[in-house]
C-alpha cells in the first residue's frame, strides 16, 4: 500500500529498506528508521484507538513520551503480547503486529461510542461515586460492567520467553538526555576524563538536533551532532546509551536506566540475547538535560484525529519525512511554533492559516511566515474543530487579550490538521523523584526543579532555556562543573555560535475560550487518555475539590500512561483559574517514578523463577535426589522431607522411617543446622549471657542444649553448643535462624559488651552433619571408627569426641533429637557424601534407613522436644514451654531475656503453656493449627484456649500425639478440651505431658 | 446550613440536563471556631470516619477535623486498598471484623459509592510452616465468627488460574487462606464520602491547617496551636495521624511504642481485567490486586529504616516485582507505571493503638500492622463509643502503655 | 537506595550490603534486674522515632559484619556522618 503521506525526500529514514507491518487487520509498509507512529501517519491512518470513557475516535498527537492516544497492543504471538506500547516510541521492524486497545467491533466503528455520545453527559468526573449504590445488592453487577470497560491493552496469557538483566554501574557524571544540552555536558565531562554515562530514551542521540534547521559554528546542526558523537564514542571513559530511559531518580544519586536492547529489532529477542536491561547506576554527579514537553492548547473537540502538537508535526516532517495531512491550521501562543508552519509549507503542502493568540506578534518568524504567503490571524484562536473521524475544519475566532472570552465572529477554515502550541513545560519529572518541590516561573510559564539535596545540575530546556545557544552553553558548563566537582580538572571552555532568531514572549493561554461557557461548550480535552476535560476540572473545583491533588484524583487527570506529561500544566492552570488563584498557589502534583512505564521483567532482571532466591543444598543432596527424597523448603535450604519407596504414601513412608529408627538405626542429614564457631577467652562468659541456662561449668568435650531469648524474654532460637576447648565453642542454631543468630551475637558483642574478647564465625557450610540414631547406631559407628572409644561410659550422652569416621577426621557428638542412642557425625563438607555412603555400605546389615524432616519431627515430638519457630511464635518464654529447667535465674549476669520474662504479664496466671494432647480416639490426628475451646457449643466469638503446634500419628506409640498451647495448661493435666473443625466435627483431647515416649530418657543413655 | 443533596442515578441525570452546573459543594470550607467539643487532628480516612461517627452515633457535632494538607492526602491516598478481617489475634480480629461489617453497608449509609468490592483475599502459603500458621489463623477466625477457609494448591489454582501454582517455582504455592468477604475499596472515595457525610452533620473540616503544638495544662490537653489559625481549644483531642503519630506525641510530651517506616507500592499500566481476587504472600513479599480501572495494584514489603520521606529504597521494589513475577510469570511484559511510598507506623505487636494517652483528654489512633500490606482504609475507622468522653476503651486492654509494660 | 559509608571498611557501599539496627545509643540497662517494668518497656519498645536528624545503628552485614552508627535525616534521607560504636556523633538530634 502506498505511503500517501510520505514526502519524497528528507528524514532520517532508510528508504532502501522497506518494512511491512500489521495494524489491526491491515498490512502497511514503512521504512527503517520509522517509529510505529510515523509509519501509521505515513499511511494516512487517522484513528489509532478509542477513548477510555466516551469511546471517541483518537489519533496520534505527539511524537514521543507524551503521546496519550497511540497506545497499542503489540505482539505476533501469545507469549509476546505487550500491552500499551506507545507507538511514538516503538521503532518499526519488519513483521511488527499491533492493534488498537479499545474499540468494538473495531477502532473505526465503535458501537460503544454511541453510548459515549448519549451517555457522555451522564459521566462527569466522579459519577461512579454518586451512582451504582442502590440497591446495594446490585453493586457486584454494576461493577462487573465497570470492569468490562477497564484497561487499555491486555496481559499475555503465556509466559514471557524473553530474558532481562541488570548491570550495576558507577559513573562520575551521569547525563540524562542527549539533546544539545546533554551532548554538550557529556562532551565537557568526557573531555575532563570523568567516567560519563550519557543516556537517552530515543533510538538516536541528538534530541531536537535530529530535526533541526539550525547551524552550529557555521555547520549544519546534524553535522555537529555527528562529530560530537564521534568524539564521545572515541572516549573510553564515556558510555553512550540510546533506547535507554532514565526512569527513576532515587536517593543518594542512585538512578535506574531502562534500556530496550531488542524491541526495535523483532517481536522477541533473538535466542541468547537480552530483551531489556536495567542499569543500576550510582552517580557522583547527575546532569539533568531532559528538555521540555510542548503543551497543546485546550479547545473544543481538540481530541479529533488531526489535532496534534505543533512540534510533533515538525518532527514527523523533518525526522521521518512524513506529513500528517494536507491542509494545516496552526494555533500558537509563541514564536517557536511558527517553525511548524514553515516546515509544512516547505514540505509543499498548504498552510490554511496561522492563528496566533497574541494581538501583535512581532518576532522575526512572523515576517518570515507572512513572506511565504501564509495567512496569519492575530489575536485569535481555534475555539473548536469540526469533523467526524478526522478534522474537517477549524473554527477560528478573535479572543480578548487575556484569552478569556471570544470577542469576534467565528470563521470556519477548512483543514485536516490542527497543530497547536501553548508553550513548553520543562521535563522536571526526575528532579521530582528526589523529593524536590518544583517552582513556578512566570517568565517561562512553567515549573522548574526546586531545591534538591542530591548532587544534581541542570542544563537546557529543564531550566526553561529553550534557545540552542543557551542549551549548548549551559550543557557544557554543567558537564565541566560536574566533572570538576567529581574531582577532575577543569576543561577549557567551548564556544558555540548559533544564528539568533529574535523571539517575542509567549502569551499565557491554558484554556481557549468558547462562545459558550465551558460546561456547555464542546468537550475541551486536557488529558485525552482519561477523557479529562476543562469542564470536568471546573466541575471538580465547583464541587469543592480545591487542592490540585483532589482535582487530579477526582478527575483522574495525569493518571494515564503518560502521567500527565501532555495535560497536567494546562489542567493545573484551569483549576487555578477556576479557583481564582495563581498557578503557584495552586501548586503542582508530584511526579514519581517511572518517567515512562517500565517492564516488570526488566525490574526483576534474572531474579525470577529458579533464580528468585538462592537454593542451598547439603553435600549429600545428590544422594537424596537419587534415592527418591521429596524436599521441604526450610529457609533457603532444600531439606529431604521423606524418602518414599515406589508407591508408598507419605504416612506409610514416615511410619516406616520412624519404626526403623527406633528399632534399629536411621540416618538424617542435619547439615543445614546453623553452626557458629565461637572463640576467645571470654567466649564462655558471652554464651552464658546469651543463653538462658548455665554455661560456666561446661567442660571441654561436653555439649549442652541452650535456649535463646529476646530481651522481651521470648524464645527465638535453640540448639546444642559444644565446648571444643576452654576458649572454643561451636554453637548450633535452627536451620532458618542461623544468619539472624550470628548477627544477634555480633550485635551484643559489638554494642553492649565490646570488652569481652570473643570472635564469631559462621561454619554452617564447612561441615556436613550426618546423624545416626537408634539402638544400632553405636554398632554402626563402630564399624567405621577405630580411634573413638564408643563405650557407654567413655563416651557419655552429651559428650563429643574428635576422631576419624571412615578415615575422615570427624567431630562426633553424642546428642539426640530423637530420644534414641544417637551420634551426630560432623565431617568437612567435602567428605560428607563419602562418609554418608560408607555408612550405608556398613549400615546394610542394620537396615540403615534414611529419614527426612517429617520423621525427625515425629520422633522429636514423641519425646516432647520443641522446634523453635513451630512450637514457638515469639510469644512464649521458657516457662511457657515448661522448660523452666533451662533458665538459670541465679547466674550472676542478668542474661538476655531474664528481665523480660519477669515482667508482670509474663508471670501472670492463665498464660498459654505448651502441653501434650492425646485425642480420645487414638487414630484421630488433630490438624495442626486447630484451636482449643472448652465448650464447642458456645456462641461465636468463642473463647479459645490455644492452638495445636505439632501433631502426628506415631507409629511407635500406635496413636496420635500432639503438642499445643493451652491457657494454664501445665496445671490442667487430665482435662479434656475440644478442637472444633471446619467440617463441623469436634475432636476431643486430653491435656497431658508432652513427653509421650520414654519419659525417663533411658534409650538415649544406653 | 444547606441540606446535603442525595446522590443517585436519577440525580445525576437531572444534573446532566443542567450541564452539571448546579452540583453542591461536597463539603464546606469553614474558618475554624476558637473552641470545639472535640478536635480530630488528621483528615485521613481514619480521622474523617472518627468525626463522622462522633456526630452520627454520639451526637457530638461540635467537632473540627484539622488537616495539614488536603483531606485524604496521606496514607489514605497511598495504600493498596485491601480490606480484610482475617487477623490472628483476637483483639485485632474483633476490631477488624467490626470494621468489615461497617464496610458492608457503608456506601449506602454515607450515600457515597466507596466501591467496596468483596472479591476475596488469598493469603498464600509457601512452606509447611506457612500452612500451619494459615490453619491456625483460619481456625481462630472461624471460631471468632469470621469467614475463612484453608485452600489447597488445586483450589488456589481454580480461583486464580493465571497464578503459577506448579512445583517449578522457587517456593511453590502449597495452599492459602481465603476470606471471601474481604476485598478492596476505592481509597479516595472512602475519605471523601466520610468527609461529606461528616460535613453534612455539622463537622468543620479545616484543610491547610497544621497543628504545631498540643496545649497541655495540669496534665490535660486543652487545645492545639496551629500554624494557620492560631490556638483552637477543645475539651478532647484525638490524634489520627498515621505516619506522624510520634511527632504529635512528642508535642504532648510523651513517646509512643511506634516507629515510622516507608512502605512502598506501585501500579502497572491499566490492562484488561485478568485478576479478580486479592493475592497476598508474606513469604515472597508481594501483594496484588487489580483495580476497576485495570491497574495492577501492588504492595511491597516495608523498608527497614525510619523514614518520613514518602520514599523507600529501590531494592524493595525490585524484590516485590520479582515476587509478582514468581507468582504471575505472565505479567513479565506488563509495565509498571508509577511507584510511591507511604509512611507506616509500626507497633511492636503489630496491632493498632486506639487509646487514651498519659495526657488526659488526649487520644491516639495509630500503629497499623507492619507485616502485611498498607494500612487499611478503614479497619479502625470506627472508634469505640465512649472514646470521646475521656474514658479509655482501647480494643486492647487496658492501654498500650500498660500493655507494653507487661506484654506482648 | 541509600549509599552508606562504612567507617570500618572506609568505603561507600550500597544499602543492600547493610542491615538496619534501629535507633542508636539505646544502651542495655546496666542492672536489668533493678529496672521497673515500665523502665524495661521503655528500653524494649519506646523509640524516639525522630523526624529529622536521627542517630541509628547499621551493620555491614554482607561486608565486614561490623556495627556502626549513622546520623541521617529521616525526611530527606541525607546522611551527615557515620561513626564507630563508642564514638559520639558530631550532630545532636
Amino acid at each position: 500500500m502506498a505511503q500517501k503521506n510520505r514526502l519524497a525526500t528528507g528524514g532520517r529514514i532508510n528508504r532502501n529498506r522497506q518494512l511491512t507491518f500489521k495494524f489491526g487487520d491491515n498490512v502497511y509498509s514503512g521504512f527503517e528508521g520509522d517509529t510505529l507512529a510515523s509509519a501509521l501517519l505515513a499511511n494516512g491512518v487517522n484513528i489509532v484507538g478509542r477513548s477510555f470513557k466516551y469511546r471517541r475516535p483518537r489519533g496520534i498527537v505527539a511524537a514521543g513520551a507524551d503521546e496519550p492516544n497511540a497506545i497499542l497492543q503489540m505482539g505476533a504471538s501469545e507469549a509476546t503480547q505487550t500491552p500499551n506500547v506507545r507507538a511514538t516510541q516503538q521503532e518499526l521492524f519488519s513483521g511488527l503486529q499491533c492493534r488498537p486497545t479499545n474499540g468494538w467491533p473495531n477502532e473505526q466503528f465503535d458501537l460503544m461510542s454511541y453510548i459515549g455520545k448519549v451517555g457522555g453527559r451522564m459521566m462527569p468526573p466522579g459519577f461512579y461515586y454518586k451512582t451504582f449504590m442502590y440497591p446495594a445488592s446490585m453493586w457486584e453487577t454494576y461493577e462487573s460492567y465497570i470492569r468490562k470497560a477497564a484497561g487499555l491493552g491486555r496481559s499475555p496469557t503465556e509466559n514471557d520467553a524473553d530474558s532481562y538483566d541488570h548491570v550495576n554501574r558507577h559513573a562520575d557524571v551521569l547525563v540524562v538526555g542527549a539533546g544539545p544540552a546533554g551532548l554538550a555536558a557529556a562532551l565537557a565531562a568526557g573531555r575532563a576524563g570523568a567516567r560519563v554515562i550519557l543516556a537517552d530514551e530515543q533510538s538516536e542521540l541528538g534530541g531536537s538536533l535530529l530535526h533541526s534547521d539550525d547551524t552550529i559554528n557555521g555547520e549544519p546542526a546534524t553535522d555537529w551532532l555527528a562529530s560530537v558523537i564521534a568524539e564521545l564514542s572515541a572516549l573510553d571513559n564515556v558510555l553512550l546509551l540510546s533506547r535507554a530511559t532514565v526512569n527513576g531518580y532515587h536517593d543518594h544519586n542512585f538512578l535506574t536506566i531502562h534500556e530496550r536492547r531488542t524491541d526495535h529489532l523483532a517481536d522477541r529477542a533473538e535466542t541468547g540475547k537480552v530483551r531489556q536491561r536495567m542499569h543500576r547506576v550510582r552517580a557522583g554527579w547527575v546532569v539533568l538535560a531532559t528538555g521540555a514537553h510542548e503543551r497543546p492548547l485546550v479547545y473544543g473537540n481538540n481530541d479529533l484525529p488531526g489535532c496534534m502538537l505543533a512540534s510533533a508535526v515538525s518532527v514527523y516532517i523533518k525526522r521521518y519525512g512524513v506529513i500528517p495531512g494536507q491542509r494545516l491550521v496552526l494555533m500558537t501562543t509563541n514564536d517557536f511554533a511558527y517553525q511548524t508552519a514553515i516546515d509544512w509549507h516547505r514540505a509543499g503542502r498548504e498552510v490554511a492559516a496561522l492563528v496566533d493568540a497574541r494581538r501583535n506578534p512581532r518576532g522575526e518568524r512572523v515576517a518570515q511566515v507572512e513572506k511565504m504567503g501564509i495567512r496569519v490571524i492575530r489575536g485569535s484562536a481555534v475555539i473548536d474543530v469540526l469533523g467526524g473521524k478526522r478534522v474537517a475544519a477549524a473554527q477560528v475566532a478573535a479572543i480578548d487579550e487575556q484569552g478569556e472570552r471570544v470577542v469576534g465572529a467565528v470563521e470556519a477554515i477548512r483543514c485536516d490538521t490542527v497543530a497547536s502550541s501553548g508553550g513548553w513545560s520543562p521535563a522536571i519529572h526526575l528532579s521530582c523523584h528526589t523529593g524536590s518541590k518544583p517552582e513556578w516561573r512566570e517568565d517561562i510559564l512553567g515549573f522548574v526543579p526546586g531545591k534538591t539535596v542530591q548532587r544534581q545540575l541542570l542544563a537546557g530546556g529543564i531550566t526553561g532555556s529553550y534557545g540552542l545557544q543557551d542549551c549548548l552553553e549551559q550543557g557544557y558548563q554543567a558537564g565541566a562543573l560536574a566533572a570538576q566537582k567529581a574531582g577532575f580538572n577543569a576543561v577549557k571552555p567551548a564556544s558555540f555560535s548559533i544564528p539568533c532568531v529574535k523571539e517575542q514572549s509567549a502569551m499565557p493561554l491554558f484554556h481557549v475560550p468558547h462562545t459558550l461557557p465551558t460546561s456547555r461548550a464542546p468537550k475541551q480535552f486536557v488529558d485525552p487518555q482519561n477523557d479529562v476535560t476543562a469542564a470536568g476540572i471546573e466541575l471538580a473545583t465547583r464541587e469543592g475539590f480545591e487542592s490540585i491533588e483532589h482535582v487530579k484524583r477526582y478527575t483522574a487527570m495525569g493518571f494515564g500512561t503518560d502521567q500527565g506529561k501532555l495535560g497536567n500544566i494546562n489542567g493545573m492552570a484551569i483549576a487555578a483559574k477556576s479557583l481564582k488563584q495563581s498557578i503557584p498557589q495552586t501548586g503542582t502534583t508530584i511526579f514519581r517514578p517511572n518517567y515512562t512505564p517500565v517492564t516488570f521483567g526488566a525490574i526483576a532482571g534474572r531474579h525470577c523463577g529458579e533464580l528468585f532466591e538462592p537454593k542451598r543444598f547439603s553435600a549429600m543432596h545428590a544422594w537424596h535426589v537419587k534415592h527418591g527424597a521429596l524436599f521441604e523448603d526450610v529457609g533457603q535450604w532444600k531439606r529431604p522431607w521423606y524418602f518414599p519407596k515406589p508407591g508408598e504414601s507419605m504416612q506409610r513412608a514416615v511410619n516406616r522411617e520412624c519404626l526403623a529408627t527406633r528399632e534399629s538405626v536411621g540416618i538424617l542429614d542435619a547439615s543445614t543446622l546453623g553452626k557458629i564457631d565461637i572463640q576467645g577467652k571470654d567466649a564462655r562468659e558471652f554464651i552464658g549471657r546469651i543463653y538462658s541456662n548455665a554455661w560456666a561449668k561446661l567442660a571441654v568435650g561436653k555439649c549442652r542444649y541452650g535456649l535463646m531469648c529476646g530481651e522481651d524474654g521470648m524464645v527465638f532460637d535453640d540448639g546444642v553448643t559444644a565446648c571444643l576447648g576452654e576458649n572454643h565453642f561451636v554453637m548450633t542454631t535452627t536451620t532458618g535462624g542461623a544468619a539472624g543468630v550470628l548477627e544477634w551475637l555480633e550485635l551484643y558483642h559489638q554494642t553492649e559488651w565490646p570488652e569481652l574478647e570473643v570472635f564469631f564465625n559462621t561454619v554452617t557450610d564447612h561441615w556436613a552433619t550426618l546423624t545416626i540414631s537408634g539402638p544400632n547406631s553405636r554398632n554402626l559407628l563402630a564399624e567405621l571408627t577405630d580411634d573413638i572409644d564408643l563405650d557407654r561410659e567413655a563416651f557419655k550422652y552429651m559428650d563429643w569426641r574428635q576422631g576419624t569416621v571412615a578415615g575422615v577426621p570427624a567431630r562426633v557428638f553424642r546428642i539426640s533429637f530423637t530420644g534414641e542412642l544417637s551420634f551426630e557425625i560432623n565431617v568437612q563438607a567435602n567428605y560428607g557424601l563419602y562418609v554418608w555412603e560408607k555408612l550405608f555400605e556398613q549400615g546394610e546389615k542394620y537396615h540403615l534407613t534414611p529419614y527426612g524432616t517429617e520423621t525427625m519431627h515425629v520422633l522429636r515430638a514423641e519425646k516432647g522436644f520443641i522446634i523453635a519457630g513451630q512450637d514457638t511464635d515469639g510469644s512464649a518464654h521458657p516457662c511457657d514451654l515448661n522448660m523452666g529447667w533451662a533458665v538459670a535465674a541465679k547466674k550472676p549476669f542478668s542474661f538476655v531475656g531474664k528481665r523480660g520474662m519477669q515482667r508482670e504479664d509474663c508471670v501472670r496466671e492463665n498464660r498459654k503453656q505448651l502441653v501434650g494432647l492425646k485425642t480420645r480416639q487414638p487414630e484421630v490426628v488433630i490438624p495442626e493449627g486447630s484451636q482449643a475451646v472448652k465448650d464447642p457449643d458456645q456462641p461465636k466469638p468463642m473463647e479459645m484456649l490455644g492452638h495445636i503446634t505439632s501433631s502426628y500419628y506415631s507409629a511407635n506409640l500406635g496413636r496420635s500425639i500432639a503438642m499445643g498451647y493451652i491457657k494454664n495448661g501445665i496445671n490442667r493435666m487430665g482435662e479434656t478440651v475440644c478442637y472444633p473443625q471446619a467440617d463441623g466435627t469436634v475432636i476431643e483431647a486430653e491435656i497431658c505431658s508432652y513427653i509421650f515416649f520414654d519419659p525417663q530418657g533411658e534409650r538415649q543413655n544406653v | 446550613m444547606q441540606k446535603t443533596e442525595r446522590y443517585s442515578g436519577f440525580g445525576l441525570f437531572k444534573h446532566a440536563l443542567r450541564h452539571h452546573e448546579n452540583w453542591q459543594r461536597v463539603w464546606r470550607n469553614p474558618t475554624p471556631k476558637k473552641q470545639y467539643d472535640v478536635i480530630i487532628v488528621g483528615g485521613g480516612g481514619h480521622g474523617l470516619a472518627t468525626a463522622y461517627y462522633l456526630a452520627k452515633k454520639h451526637n457530638i457535632t461540635n467537632v473540627a477535623v484539622l488537616e495539614k494538607g488536603y483531606l485524604g492526602g496521606g496514607n489514605t491516598a497511598r495504600n493498596t486498598t485491601i480490606v480484610r478481617s482475617n487477623y490472628l489475634w483476637d483483639e485485632a480480629a474483633h476490631l477488624f471484623e467490626h470494621a468489615m461489617t461497617l464496610w458492608e453497608g457503608l456506601s449506602q449509609e454515607i450515600n457515597y459509592n466507596v466501591m467496596f468490592s468483596q472479591r476475596g483475599v488469598l493469603n498464600l502459603g509457601h512452606t509447611l510452616q506457612d500452612m500451619r500458621d494459615i490453619s491456625r489463623r483460619v481456625n481462630a477466625n472461624r471460631l471468632n465468627g469470621i469467614d475463612g477457609e484453608v485452600l489447597d494448591t488445586q483450589q488456589v489454582k481454580a480461583l486464580v488460574p493465571i497464578m503459577d501454582c506448579s512445583a517449578n517455582t522457587r517456593y511453590p504455592v502449597l495452599g492459602a487462606s481465603w476470606q471471601p468477604r474481604a476485598g478492596v475499596a476505592r481509597h479516595d472515595a472512602v475519605a471523601w464520602g466520610y468527609a461529606r457525610a461528616a460535613d453534612a452533620l455539622g463537622v468543620d473540616l479545616v484543610q491547610q491547617c497544621e497543628v504545631s503544638d498540643i496545649l497541655v495544662e495540669d496534665g490535660a490537653a486543652i487545645g492545639v496551636a496551629t500554624k494557620q489559625h492560631g490556638v483552637i481549644k477543645a475539651d478532647r483531642i484525638g490524634c489520627v495521624v498515621a505516619g506522624n503519630s510520634g511527632v504529635l506525641a512528642k508535642m504532648a510530651g510523651f513517646e509512643l511504642p511506634i516507629e515510622s517506616h516507608p512502605l512502598q507500592a506501585f501500579v502497572s499500566e491499566p490492562i484488561k481485567p485478568i485478576l479478580d481476587t486479592v493475592v497476598m504472600s508474606n513469604h515472597v513479599h508481594g501483594y496484588i490486586s487489580q483495580s476497576d480501572k485495570g491497574d495492577l495494584v501492588v504492595g511491597a514489603g516495608i523498608d527497614s529504616y525510619v523514614g518520613y520521606g514518602q520514599r523507600g529504597s529501590y531494592p524493595v521494589i525490585e524484590h516485590t516485582v520479582q515476587a509478582i513475577i514468581e507468582l504471575f510469570p505472565i505479567f513479565s511484559r506488563v509495565r509498571m507505571n508509577r511507584q510511591w511510598g507511604g509512611i507506616v507506623d509500626t507497633c511492636p505487636d503489630a496491632c493498632p493503638i486506639i487509646s487514651q494517652t498519659p495526657v488526659e483528654n488526649l487520644f491516639f489512633n495509630c500503629g497499623g500492622e507492619p507485616a502485611a500490606s498498607k494500612p487499611r482504609p478503614v479497619p479502625v475507622m470506627y472508634l469505640p463509643p465512649r472514646w470521646p468522653v475521656g474514658k479509655c476503651t482501647s480494643w486492647r486492654s487496658p492501654s498500650p502503655w500498660t500493655a507494653f509494660t507487661v506484654a506482648p | 537506595m541509600l549509599y552508606i559509608y562504612c567507617p570500618h571498611c572506609e568505603e561507600h557501599r550500597e544499602e543492600e550490603e547493610f542491615h538496619y539496627g534501629g535507633q542508636a545509643h539505646v544502651a542495655r540497662p546496666k542492672d536489668p534486674d533493678a529496672c521497673t517494668d515500665a523502665e524495661w518497656a521503655d528500653y524494649l519498645y519506646f523509640r524516639k522515632n525522630t523526624r529529622g536528624w536521627h542517630h541509628e545503628l547499621w551493620v555491614h552485614a554482607a561486608g565486614c559484619r561490623k556495627f556502626f552508627n549513622i546520623t541521617r535525616d529521616t525526611v530527606s534521607y541525607e546522611i551527615k556522618e557515620t561513626y564507630k560504636i563508642g564514638e559520639q556523633p558530631a550532630i545532636s538530634e
